[in-house]
């Protein structure tokens, strides 16, 4: 079988995010970056699936010459090749398109992503990706299994959980739950130094929005802190300070 | 323990010095320690196991050996990975980091130095793989810091030797399936060799009441007539140059990992001062508190970067055996200063199982003790600035 991972490289899940000066774009000096969390899981879930009943995994990421130390942090975890779209990830849409127009030509059984990526959360790129390659779509996943030509999968719903069943190929964008990401060992990592890391050209597809500007959310105000003695100063500072009660 | 809420610190922009590749080694030992380390440590310290179940996940991250050529199943890293992995091992524990440093630059390297072709084949792959634990005998009960007055010994008997005495202070020696040991032969020569747990007359008893290194198993080894067949011998090297260039390989590691709980520690006292409230006001925003922190990451910074030069230095086969030892003796001193100063930001809660700051420091005591003392590192400086040897 053939499948292809869709990996976002954002920052570590701990940074400190701030902006340029200008409040136009997210400042990236001194952060650490990463495989999108949920990505990981797909891509760990691609690699059980190939480790039962064989094939290919091959990832692909839209970015710029800086994400290739994500990439092969995805090689030395275990996939076989990789593909990298050069150019700036700015639009969902021209994502989207971007990865579609390489994956059209490959027939992969199965297109993997993230529910989101955790820089943006646009929550779009994989449902376009499906729908510009005309084929099913199952969003927010925590659980796949593949049987012959299908593939049986778990969603969360409002209270419950839905047992999708669809055939092959389709894309899937994986939820929490999809799959436990392993730490690639060092035999992976060495091994990540010659895998094909192959370089195409973006068709520069349209964008369809761009971001005007950044706003950090308002400072927290000041927390204070009341000893678990004494109780009743919370209630009179409730009722004279914040006049709430 | 808590949560492990650990972030590397890297004030003087030290990352840009390392490949993309080091970097994901780290990233890679540290997801290790943070899943299968800390999550145990504090439990295996105070029951005072060595927790065997993290054996092959340490293989997996190339802990073993990691500068010990593919073909021999190591990873063929540079020096400097080869830091960056005992780095994070350490950050966890000195005691795990110990068991990783014996089984890679005490077992394996000389293996791989010294060793016939045949005994290299034999042990570096299951090593390698942690499927083989080994130690390392040098120290004596009555011989310590002067190794070469050992009295442990081989007589040729023809067809195999006969080895007598024993080893102290044996890091792995309770769990080991093989013992590297360096004994004198009758014209008084260090020879080294390979002892097999099983062979008659070999036993490995623990030592017991530690207060330091207590997930680290340690014991002695005592060979009473134990017949050493004569390929187990390493044929590649002889006299105290044998275990010394082992020593270096270990010391080099312990430059590094010992920077490993000063993070940690420094890590864990600059987030708590910053949490914690006292007169009202975070503890971090006091002179006294501010100066301890300042000073840590100053003394940090510089250990990064005596690590980082010396990494430059192995890689290129230049460092030095004194070189060395500054290396080991500063960064284990300046890590043992910070778990003390850390000690004291953390009030109380310091001395609990909560934080990691006591245990580190327990460790350390062990670490600035072996792989030669403190003063005995010193006095190496002294003798290669000066050309006196003050220690003889
Ligand atoms: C937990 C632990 C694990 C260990 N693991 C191993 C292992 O795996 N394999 C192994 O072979 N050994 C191991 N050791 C032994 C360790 O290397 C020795 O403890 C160390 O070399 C010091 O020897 P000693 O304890 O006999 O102290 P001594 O040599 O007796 O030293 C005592 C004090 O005297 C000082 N001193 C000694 N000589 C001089 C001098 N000439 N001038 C000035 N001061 C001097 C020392 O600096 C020290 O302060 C381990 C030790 C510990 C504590």
């Amino acid at each position: 079988m053939k499948f292809l991972v869709c990996i976002s490289h954002v920052p570590d899940t701990t940074t400190r995010i701030t902006f340029t000066p200008d409040g136009k774009a997210f400042n990236t000096a001194g952060v650490q970056f990463i495989i999108n969390p949920y990505d990981e899981m797909a891509l760990t879930r691609a690699l059980e699936l190939k480790e039962a009943q064989g094939g290919t995994v091959t990832v692909i990421n839209v970015g710029l010459a800086v994400t290739e130390p994500t990439i092969r942090k995805a090689l030395a975890i275990g996939a076989d090749d990789a593909i990298r779209i050069n150019a700036e990830p700015i639009d969902a849409l021209f994502v989207a398109n971007e990865i579609a127009n390489v994956a059209k030509n490959e027939k992969y059984d199965i297109v993997f992503g993230g529910r989101e990526s955790i820089d943006y959360n646009g929550c779009q790129v994989m449902t376009m990706v499906a729908e510009f390659l005309e084929l099913p779509s199952v969003a927010i996943a925590t659980k796949l299994d593949v049987n012959g030509t299908s593939a049986t999968l778990e969603r969360e719903i409002d209270g419950g959980k839905e047992i999708v069943s669809v055939n092959l190929p389709f894309v899937v964008s994986a939820q929490k739950d999809f799959a436990e990401p392993r730490i690639p060992n060092m035999r992976g990592i060495m091994s990540a130094r010659t895998k094909p890391l192959k370089v195409v050209e973006p068709t520069n597809a349209i964008k369809a929005s761009a971001s005007v500007a950044f706003q950090s959310p308002p400072a927290k105000s000041e927390c204070k802190m009341i000893s678990a003695e004494h109780p009743e100063e919370l209630i009179q500072l409730l009722h004279t300070e914040a006049k709430i009660i | 323990m808590a949560t492990d809420n650990y972030q590397g610190h890297d004030y003087y922009l030290i990352d840009e010095l390392l490949t993309d590749e080091h970097k994901l080694i780290r990233d890679t030992a540290r997801t290790f320690v943070k899943k299968s380390i800390s999550p145990i440590i504090e439990e295996a310290c105070q029951k005072s196991e060595f927790p065997k179940q993290i054996v092959k996940g340490l293989a997996e991250i190339g802990a073993f050996g990691p500068t010990i050529p593919q073909e021999y199943g190591g990873a063929g890293l540079d020096y400097i990975s080869y830091g960056i992995i005992m780095q994070e091992i350490e950050r966890g524990d000195s005691g795990i980091r110990s068991m990783a440093s014996v089984q890679g630059s005490l077992v394996m390297y000389p293996i791989y130095a010294f060793g016939s072709e045949e005994q290299k084949r034999k042990w570096l792959p299951s090593l390698a793989a942690g499927e083989k634990i080994g130690c390392f005998g040098l120290t004596e009960p009555d011989h310590g810091s002067n190794p070469n007055g050992m009295v442990s010994n081989i007589k040729d008997k023809g067809t195999y030797y006969l080895l007598n005495g024993a080893k102290m202070w044996i890091s792995n020696s309770p769990i080991a399936d093989i013992a590297v040991v360096w004994a004198k032969d009758e014209e008084g020569v260090i020879r080294g060799m390979i002892v097999e747990r099983g062979m008659e007359g070999f036993t490995t008893p623990e030592t017991h009441g530690k207060w330091s290194l207590r997930a680290s198993a340690t014991g002695e080894l005592v060979f009473d007539n134990v017949k050493i067949p004569k390929e187990n011998v390493f044929p590649g090297v002889k006299g105290l140059k044998g275990p010394l260039s082992c020593l270096n390989m270990a010391r080099y590691g312990i430059s590094w990992g010992s920077v490993g709980p000063a993070l940690d520690c420094y890590d864990s006292a600059l987030r708590y001062s910053k949490q914690r409230i006292q007169f009202g006001k975070p503890i971090a925003s006091f002179q006294l508190t501010q100066k301890k922190l300042a000073e840590m990451i100053t003394e940090i910074t510089k250990a990064q970067l005596l690590c980082w030069r010396l990494g430059v230095l192995m890689n290129d086969k230049r460092a030095t055996p004194a070189q060395i030892s500054m290396a080991k003796r500063n960064n284990v001193n300046m890590a043992l200063q910070i778990a003390r100063e850390a000690r004291q930001i953390h009030g109380g809660m310091g001395i609990t199982g909560e934080y990691p700051i006591m245990r580190h420091m327990m460790n350390l005591e062990s670490v600035i003790t072996y792989e030669g003392t403190h003063d005995i590192h010193l006095l190496i400086t002294g003798m290669d600035v000066t050309g006196i040897s003050a220690f003889e």
